[in-house]
């Protein structure tokens, strides 16, 4: 670490570097896999602020059962393009493009990922879905109407702008295919000499894990896609049953991809989770080895459980049966990865900083996401609570408790290092007492909601409901306080914040012992490994007496 | 607003109620472990950690409750699962129309009725089909719903308990209107149901043979 002070005067930051490109060129033709990280995060906020604010205007929509602000096809376009844009631009790309892109060569001691252009490329095809996602909404014809899920015969149908969205999707998942093909060959290829599988971050461990189901199972939902739109095109029937389609054969390939995606979503996110809890309680991981298989395990079993999302389409006894166990299988792993994170703070000596707040956070949150996906796997509740709010609470849960305060922590603990300045810790706890108190108070409704009846994508309401959706409301508001001073706060920092060292939480992974910001070829030599990942013996009472 | 009433309500609840309170002693559970570490081991109690890589016996035990618990979760719900889709022989068949955005209902002799009229105590059997979009037949007080499609029949099957009235949605995405696709199944005693149904049987022209002989 002491030459790497040293050599932070010598060297210039990344963003500093004299490269042979000047201004917005050097962005957005760079390689260097940190600047397209910057790049990834930069867009995807875009993204993700709009959709939060599709989100509040659908909660304010709520407060009235006849509805309180827009006309029922402007609400069915806003949970439309809310989903649309949570999902393919916000949750599935988050923390791979960024943190992935920005730490996994940082983290196994290598210069860039193994193929940089690749990397650009993979970016430009992020941004040309995107802003075509965006366009078809003020084409002529209106916004897409169908739900993020696309479900024909209703997307063969609608005269809205399904077609855009689609081939949006579509090239978004090219984006996705390509940056895990890049993190595959990435973590097989590049990693620092001394640095065995085992002795890698489980950060990388989950990133690779990612990395297999997003070229495994993107390409699904890449030929689905495109068929929804041949079929509306040269009416073939595949999908639509007046041209001889099945509807049914559309959701098995939508959730072919869908329910693996769940898992490109959570899983980096889980990643996050493995890097923050040794570093704030200074000691190691509890269950590496379980940590690092049980994502292989989730990666493996989530390929296999897709048709849980249709328990209510007349399937065979057979396929409830089994779909329905593969659910509560697939439910171990996640349960192991949340008793080893919890047990890692046995003992430690922690810290309650900022990042492990989120990470908190996301453990109470994520475990509410997983009960409330074993009663939706259990077949008799599931017929009951599938396509209600039952359904929307869990999976935000999941997605946004989950992922969403993933992404939180792992800002807030990777800052430093990307931006070389550290925020306001006092403004950071703030906003995240406000926005766990504001999620779970907007979520928790949901979850009743749904058990009493009240089905999803409704834009009018049975007057019985509206205590909660009231609640509910209330309780974006305060998320959305919470997530205001939580950017500002941020964006603020860039300027104001103060300068950092190059190792601030005092982590032991290879990305702490580069300068903050790293330099444009990260290790002025490669690093040679020797050790795992959270070694922190030097804080045990032994080591100290010794020194 | 959580009443419900079938065949199937008491048990789904039973089941759901069930997960829920092992899922609520788990978390809190979490939760007082993740606490009282972070109180007793903070950096200022507890300066020097130790580093503990690990435990085989504890990953095997808390890798086995679970299963045991998920697969007993498991068995409830499909037992509650089986119920609702063995239906009695004797069950009253009625065809379902689904249309954006509205149901219609047919009787054995070919009634038509706007609601859903039932005699109370008698299993129905519900033959969905839609003649546009895909829909999904929702009745929460029954617990039970069944996506309808354009191209192929599915079936599902209630007993209503009382003589009362209950919303029937529809729970699959369909357009413009889909939240205001609501109607009712009114659960009448069996005299006051055949009267219905003979004067409607009448007024259709259709004959008439009590839907109570049916399902003898």
């Amino acid at each position: 670490m002491a030459t790497s002070v040293v050599l932070a005067g010598a060297e210039p930051d990344f963003y500093h570097t004299v490269t042979k490109r000047k201004g917005i060129l050097s962005w957005i033709l760079t390689t260097d896999h940190k600047r397209i990280g910057i790049l990834y995060l930069g867009t995807i906020l875009v993204f993700f602020h709009a959709a939060v604010v599709l989100g509040f205007l659908m909660r304010l929509e709520m407060l009235k059962p006849e509805g309180a602000l827009v006309e029922p096809q402007t609400y069915n376009t806003f949970f439309t393009l809310h989903g649309i844009i949570m999902i393919f631009l916000f949750v599935i790309p988050i923390v791979p493009a960024v943190f992935g892109n920005f730490f996994l060569p940082l983290m196994i001691g290598a210069k860039d990922v193994f193929f940089p252009r690749l990397n650009l490329f993979s970016w430009w095809l992020f941004i040309a879905g995107g802003i075509l996602a965006l366009t078809s909404v003020f084409l002529p014809g209106g916004a897409a109407d169908t739900g993020w899920t696309f479900y024909v015969p209703y997307s063969i149908r609608t005269t809205t702008n399904v077609i855009p969205a689609l081939l949006a999707a579509f090239i978004l998942g090219f984006s996705s295919i390509l940056t895990g093909l890049n993190f595959i060959t990435t973590i097989h290829r590049m990693r620092a000499p001394g640095m065995t599988w085992f002795k890698m971050p489980l950060f990388v461990w989950a990133s690779y894990a990612t990395s297999w189901i997003q070229v495994l199972a993107t390409p699904i939902i890449g030929i689905t896609l495109l068929l929804v739109i041949i079929e509306r095109l040269f009416g073939v029937g595949i999908f639509d049953p007046t041209l001889g389609g099945d509807p049914v054969l559309f959701q098995h390939m939508f959730w072919m991809y869908s329910h693996p995606a769940v898992y490109i979503i959570i899983l980096p996110a889980m990643g996050v989770v493995s890097e923050i809890i040794p570093v704030f309680a200074r000691r190691t991981i509890f269950g590496y080895n379980f940590i690092a298989y049980s994502s292989l395990a989730i990666a493996f079993f989530g390929s296999l459980v897709w048709a849980h999302h249709m328990f209510t389409v007349g399937m065979s006894d057979t396929g409830m049966f089994v779909f329905s166990l593969l659910t509560f299988l697939v439910s171990i792993p996640s349960a192991i990865k949340i008793f080893n994170w919890v047990a890692t703070l046995y003992k430690g000596s922690i810290d309650l900083d900022v990042p492990l707040l989120f990470v908190l956070s996301f453990i109470v949150q994520f475990s509410i996401g997983g009960f409330t996906g074993l009663m939706l796997g259990a077949l008799s509740v599931n017929i009951h609570v599938t396509d209600t709010y039952f359904v929307v609470g869990h999976f935000h849960y999941v997605m946004f408790g989950g992922t969403g305060f993933g992404f939180f922590a792992a800002l807030h603990y990777w800052y430093p290092k990307m931006f070389g300045r550290m925020y306001n810790k006092g403004a950071a706890k703030i906003a995240w007492l406000l926005s766990t108190i504001g999620f779970n108070i907007l979520y928790i409704p949901f979850l009743i909601l749904g058990y009493a009846g009240m089905p999803r994508r409704y834009y009018h309401y049975l007057p019985q409901f509206q205590t909660l959706h009231v609640v509910a409301t209330v309780g974006s508001w305060i998320l959305v306080l919470g997530l205001g001073i939580m950017f500002v706060n941020l964006f603020l920092a860039l300027r104001n914040g103060a300068k950092t060292s190059a190792n601030p939480w005092g982590g032991e992974t290879l990305e702490w012992t580069t300068p903050s910001p790293p330099p444009l070829e990260n290790f002025d030599e490669i690093p040679v490994v020797t050790k795992g990942p959270y070694d922190y013996s030097k804080y045990e009472k032994a080591a100290q007496e010794v020194a | 607003m959580f009443e419900g009433t079938s065949p199937f309500s008491d048990s789904v609840d039973a089941t759901f109620l069930s997960i829920v309170g092992i899922s609520a002693l788990v978390l809190l559970g979490i939760l007082a472990f993740m606490i009282y570490f972070l109180v007793r081991y903070s950096r200022k109690r507890n300066p020097h950690p130790e580093n503990i890589e690990g435990n085989v016996a504890l990953e095997v035990a808390w890798t086995a409750i679970p299963l045991v618990l998920f697969m007993g979760m498991f068995y409830v719900g499909w037992k509650g699962y089986l119920d609702e889709t063995t239906i009695p022989d004797n069950a009253v068949p009625i065809k379902v129309t689904a249309q954006m955005w509205a149901w219609s209902f047919e009787y054995p002799n070919g009634v038509r009725a706007d609601t859903l009229y039932v005699p109370v105590h008698t299993p129905m059997k519900i033959l969905l089909h839609s003649v546009d979009v895909n829909h999904s037949f929702f009745i929460p007080s029954f617990r039970i719903k069944r996506d309808v499609f354009p191209n192929r029949e599915t079936v599902m099957w209630f007993k209503t308990t009382e003589v009362a009235e209950y919303d029937i949605a529809c729970a699959e995405y369909c357009g413009l209107r889909h939240s205001y696709m609501y109607n009712k199944v009114v659960s009448m005693d069996s005299v006051r149901f055949e009267g219905w149904y003979k004067k409607a049987s009448i007024d259709q022209s259709k004959p008439y043979r009590a839907l109570g002989d049916l399902s003898q």
